[in-house]
């Protein structure tokens, strides 16, 4: 892969003094791929962790139990208040500090690492928003559909896993696209823990390399590639949910 | 066309002003230094050992006493003024202080701006700051975790040369909390840095194990037009006297200062060769 970009953006360096080191020189390629991959999986596994989140966070704030009920409240409005650099240099410092870890001889190995800690704390960033933002869904689900599930003779759960979820899907899944976005280019921020995603990387080469402007533009497109990926997709989703007559 | 006549005169006049300034290094300085009788010398307030404030708020450490050793030379009273990384050089250019003594690394960039004296008193480089006993040499710390800062270029040399798994923060402060915590078996950073961080006494299970790399000697100042006059001289053998007389291995010792290897092969390379008069 790199043998065929060489010669190419060397000639762009030689003539125009634009250095896109990353596309030429095996070790900056190399954190270059690295930092895509790692990007990519932090983000997924933020998005499905929210996505859980937002999920069981709505159904439990409906629960029964006044207990649950105020947890969940707590939860929603401690994440919301705070922001998410400061979760994540609190879970990473305070809490990762506290938790279990393996002596390996002169370091510790933690359970939760850095890229465990982002994905947590990032997770149930978003997932504070998502839980409002599925009740907001719940909640446009008319009285009458839920009182038949009840007639019918369904518990509270099975209604909301069958009947009110899927429906209050459809109608907050705008919003909650909206979110995934703003997920997704937050996990820029775990940088600040030093996991090596395209942020801590790209900022890496830039000082190595002093090549700033290039670097800021490719992380640029970067974003700009994936958010677009990710809007496509839940566009897609959303058609593919989409019940004629309804919403 | 009478304008761009009269600019390139005024270039032309400019340009001899200049080159006229820089052949014949101004004296001034040292006269004046003798007159008023007073030495004024920038250092380092906050930056244990070489230059800082001991508790009754007086500027102390390595370099106030090499500064201590210049006034004594020329027989006048010293005056410090504490000054830091990002105004030191503008103190000498506006004249505020004769001499800048003040842990400043000598870069071609710099040496544009100040006058930096020839041979270089004293010198940096990479080095790391770990947990009593856990490493021995730079070898050992292939495929382990150390803690960096986002930005410092010795990051990837020491990636390179050692195969270290870097993790770097945003900040010193950052760091150095993960290496506490046990995140990373060692920080890497500047060993001056890190000496003077094991002498502020907050890091006494820690040490500085490894034999510093890639080497940045320091440079002291005088002002840019001095440099080749009588003071840019005398204090060219200052330095080599230091250097000479062991001045510098003593004074290590004397701020707890880990020896460098530099001093010493400074030393042997400065040592006057004294045999003939046997």
């Amino acid at each position: 892969m790199l043998d065929q970009l060489t010669p190419f953006f060397r000639r762009i360096y030689d003539d125009t003094g634009l250095n896109f080191v990353i596309f030429y020189e095996q070790y900056e390629y190399d954190r270059f791929i690295q930092a895509i991959w790692v990007s990519l999986t932090l983000i997924v596994a933020c998005l499905i962790f929210s996505f859980v989140v937002g999920i069981v966070g709505a159904w439990a704030q409906g629960a029964r139990s006044r207990i649950v009920r105020l947890g969940m409240a707590g939860y929603i409005q401690v994440f919301r208040n705070t922001p998410p650099f400061v979760q994540l240099l609190f879970f990473y410092f305070v809490i990762g500090s506290l938790t279990p870890q393996v002596d390996k001889g002169g370091y510790f190995e933690p359970i939760v690492g850095n890229f465990g800690w982002a994905v947590i704390s990032l997770g149930f960033f978003a997932g504070a928003f998502n839980i409002e933002i599925f009740r907001s869904g719940i909640e446009a689900v008319p009285t009458a559909t839920r009182e038949a599930a009840e007639a019918l003779g369904y518990t509270r759960l099975k209604a909301y896993v069958h009947i009110i979820l899927p429906l209050a899907f459809r109608v907050c899944l705008p919003a909650l696209n909206n979110n995934l976005v703003n997920l997704l280019k937050t996990t820029t921020l775990a940088y600040a823990i030093a996991v090596p995603e395209m942020m801590y990387t790209v900022s890496q080469i830039w000082s190595d390399n002093v090549n700033v402007p290039e670097m800021m533009f490719v992380l640029f497109i970067y974003y700009i590639v994936l958010v677009g990926v990710l809007v496509w997709l839940m566009h897609k989703w959303e058609q593919k949910m989409r019940i004629p007559g309804y919403g | 066309m009478l304008k761009k006549l009269m600019l390139t005169g005024l270039a032309v006049a400019v340009g001899i002003a200049a080159a006229a300034t820089q052949a014949n290094a101004s004296n001034d300085r040292f006269k004046r230094v003798l007159d008023r009788g007073k030495l004024v010398v920038g250092v380092k307030g906050d930056y244990k050992p070489w230059g800082f404030r001991d508790p009754s708020g007086k500027l102390v450490g390595m370099e106030v006493d090499l500064a201590q050793d210049v006034a004594d030379a020329l027989g006048v009273s010293l005056e410090t003024v504490p000054v830091q990384s990002s105004n030191r050089m503008q103190f000498l250019q506006q004249g505020k202080i004769d001499l800048m003594i003040a842990t400043m690394s000598d870069r071609t960039d710099r040496r544009k701006v100040v006058g930096i004296v020839e041979p270089n008193y004293y010198t940096s480089g990479t080095n790391v700051l770990a947990k009593k006993g856990a490493l021995k040499e730079w070898t050992e710390i292939k495929d382990k975790p150390v803690c960096g800062k986002q930005g410092a270029f010795y990051n990837k040399i020491v990636a390179q040369r050692y195969g270290a798994k870097i993790v770097a923060f945003v900040g010193n402060a950052e760091a150095k909390q993960a290496l506490r915590d046990g995140k990373c078996i060692a920080w890497v950073y500047d060993d001056s840095s890190i000496m003077a961080d094991l002498a502020s006494g907050q890091w006494d299970n820690y040490e500085m194990p490894l034999a510093t790399e890639d080497d940045n000697p320091w440079g002291l100042a005088v002002p840019l037009d001095e440099r080749d006059g009588i003071w840019g001289r005398f204090m060219a053998g200052m330095i080599y006297n230091w250097h000479a007389s062991g001045r510098l291995i003593e004074l290590e010792k004397k701020w707890g200062i880990q020896s460098t290897a530099y001093v010493q092969k400074m030393r042997d390379k400065f040592a006057p060769d004294r045999a003939h008069l046997k």
